[in-house]
């Protein structure tokens, strides 16, 4: 995002742009090999093998992916990526905010380093590190007792406590470009003109970080619904999620020749990532309009 | 900026998916030439030693291969370290273990994907299921190890493209210095004292152990063979209670304390009373009184097995008297086991330490197995989830 540039120096570079346009494509052409070898490849297998049943064309693993406990598994993975991106959000949000507005230098770098290094800790250490802290015979749930409190790790919010881990740093990067955008001389106005500090965010800085916002919540959406290996390692089959349901399906010891299933439910998964990515796409273009500017 | 750590489900699958189609084409095909005899015998179609010459040729052509691929083999598993150390030393060939904490789905998806390479396994050691349903597919060799005869008739494939070698009962493994009193029976684990303490090794759609754990509970609660459900009842019941963990007993987590009591095979649950003696845990293993649940895992030789003869030098170990006492050392139970007690080659010291038992194991049938199953893929997520 560059917020910082002025409308006199955008002129220029635009320009620029344009006249070296004609050659341009060629310099994407690495790229579109390797989203095509790296993505289109294994997208067009997963459809193919989603499709097949028993060496036939045919719709019975799409079927079966959507019914019983595969289906439980699905609702279970958005539900807990639903909450679980909320709350990384709605506390993100602040904790970017109180960052940005304290203008110190050092612990805006220190955060969002910090934020860098921990937005990527995630799969079997993670899991571990919780299950060491807070685990049936973690530090703390044996120091503080919590276990008589009816604490339990390996539930539904054992694992959006894990999830927040690492989604709420990938929030505060994710927002600080965007709430750096908001230009103080907004606020200045809006306080001039009476505003008081809650009616600004309500109907100014809201507004405009909408999309961003909603860019980070589905970012977040998407990070906890593929989220696999932390899960396998810490609740196991006590919180049914679509990644788990594949893994099972396609490596095991005990149900034979579920392999085109575990291909539906990736299928199926791709589809509700891109009906969350449409709902966020025509709202980022108005948002550009203002953060850009 | 993009989170790259935990999609790798997503991921891990596409390239799986593309490293198949990439590598399928330009896998080097092995060179078999070393594994036919002087007079034209083929390692690769033999169907017994005696059919390649005798043993001593068998040797010297695997010798001759040099390397033997094994894949989902863990150390730690019934005595396998020993097993696999005890051959090397024995024939001097060289074993590769990969990936040793793979599954049987893994083992069949390694043999299809890598069919005709140098890198595909030579042997399989695979739950029944997949046994009979990798024979179906073509993908086993057929070949009768010298004591083939001796295995009981329920326990092998008529056209020996796989027989059972080892197994155990499902068992209950105890921390007897975490927990007051060690659990004998399903009935004993439903009581309060055992809050969040009761765990599985693995998901019972995945696991093989943890299957034989729900199944082992339906008997133990009035169910049979044909009806496994009051075990995915007694396990609704477990979580219900607050009793049962969805942590994976592993050795890590009987170590740590996590999984103060493991429903699991009696050779692991055994194992670990041996490997954590010395690190003061004491590990208690029972075989629950009220559901006894046996079941023994196969061995096959895979059609284009890259080292033929090393893979049949192989079998041959694994069923030989001094193969099969070490999978008794491991507290596993030998398919041959009745017969080395009549030939007088049975290591009784190590079979006086098995878990004890009442009565002789029976098994299901392949339909009420596959039955089974879709009971519990159905409704295992049900049972304990929430």
């Amino acid at each position: 995002m560059t917020a910082a540039l002025t409308r006199a120096d955008v002129a220029p570079v635009a320009s620029a742009k344009r006249r070296r346009r004609a050659p341009g494509w060629l310099a994407v052409v690495p790229l579109l090999v390797f989203v095509a070898i790296a993505f289109g490849l294994p997208a067009l297998a997963i459809v193919y093998g989603a499709f097949s049943v028993q060496g036939h064309y045919g719709t019975q693993n799409l079927t079966d992916s959507l019914q019983g406990p595969y289906l439980t598994a699905l609702l279970g993975s958005v539900k807990l990526s639903a909450t679980a991106a909320a709350l990384g959000a709605l506390l993100g949000l602040p904790l970017a905010q109180a960052v940005v507005s304290s203008r110190s230098r050092w612990l805006r770098e220190a955060v969002l380093t910090a934020s860098g290094v921990l937005a990527n800790f995630g799969g079997v250490p993670l899991a571990f590190a919780f299950v060491a802290t807070l685990g049936n015979a973690g530090v703390l749930t044996v120091h503080l007792g919590l276990k008589d409190d009816g604490w339990d790790l390996y539930s539904f919010w054992g694992l959006v406590l894990v999830y927040l881990y690492f989604l709420i740093p990938l929030m505060v990067l994710t927002i600080t470009p965007a709430l750096d955008g908001l230009r103080t001389q907004w606020r200045e106005a809006a306080l001039n003109n009476g505003a008081t500090g809650v009616q600004y965010w309500r109907h100014v800085a809201l507004p405009v970080l909408a999309p961003s916002l909603l860019g980070g919540l589905v970012l977040l959406f998407g990070s906890a619904f593929a989220a696999y290996a932390t899960a396998a390692a810490m609740v196991g089959s006590a919180v049914p999620l679509v990644t788990l349901q594949i893994a099972d399906a396609l490596s095991g010891n005990v149900l034979v020749g579920q392999e085109n299933i575990a291909l539906a439910l990736s299928l199926d998964m791709v589809l509700v990532a891109g009906v969350v990515m449409a709902v966020y796409l025509p709202l980022q273009r108005r948002s550009a309009r203002w953060l850009d500017a | 900026m993009t989170v790259s750590l935990p999609r790798n489900a997503v991921l891990g699958g596409s390239l799986a998916v593309v490293a198949a189609l990439a590598l399928s084409a330009c896998g080097a095909a092995p060179d078999n030439a070393s594994t036919t005899t002087k007079d034209g015998k083929s390692a690769a179609t033999a169907t017994s030693a005696a059919a390649f010459g005798g043993m001593d040729a068998l040797v010297q052509a695997a010798k001759k291969e040099g390397t033997l691929h094994i894949i989902a083999v863990p150390r730690d598993w019934a005595n396998y370290g020993a097993i696999i150390d005890g051959f090397q030393k024995k024939y001097g060939i060289k074993i590769e273990d990969e990936s040793p904490d793979g599954t049987s789905q893994d083992e069949i998806n390694a043999v299809t994907s890598r069919k005709g390479q140098d890198r595909a396994p030579d042997v399989l050691d695979l739950g029944s299921s997949f046994a009979l349903s990798a024979a179906q597919q073509g993908l086993l060799a057929p070949y009768k190890v010298a004591s083939y005869g001796d295995i009981p008739e329920a326990q092998k494939d008529p056209q020996a493209r796989w027989y059972n070698d080892y197994g155990g009962y499902i068992s209950i493994g105890c921390d007897d210095k975490r927990v007051k009193e060690c659990p004998t029976s399903f009935k004993d684990l439903l009581k309060p004292e055992y809050k969040g303490q009761v765990a599985l090794n693995g998901n019972p759609t995945k696991s093989g152990s943890a299957f034989g754990g729900v199944y082992a509970a339906a008997l133990a609660n009035g169910g049979s063979f044909d009806d496994i459900q009051p075990g995915l009842d007694f396990f609704a019941k477990l979580k219900k209670s607050g009793n049962y963990t969805p942590v994976e007993s592993t050795p890590a987590t009987v170590e740590k304390g996590e999984t103060p009591i493991s429903i699991d095979w009696d050779y692991l649950n055994a194992g670990y009373a041996d490997e954590f003696r010395s690190k003061g845990l004491d590990w208690k293993v029972a075989i629950p009184t009220d559901g006894q649940y046996a079941q023994y895992y196969s061995q096959a030789i895979t059609k284009d097995a890259p080292h033929p003869a090393a893979a049949r030098l192989w079998q041959e170990y694994l069923y030989s008297a001094e193969g099969q006492n070490l999978w008794l050392k491991g507290y596993a139970r030998p398919a041959l086991m009745a017969a080395l007690q009549k030939a007088g080659t049975l290591d009784t010291a190590a079979a006086a330490k098995l878990p004890k038992v009442t009565g002789t194991p029976s098994f299901p049938t392949e339909a009420q197995q596959s039955k089974a199953k879709t009971v519990i893929a159905q409704g295992w997520g049900k049972a304990v989830s929430g």
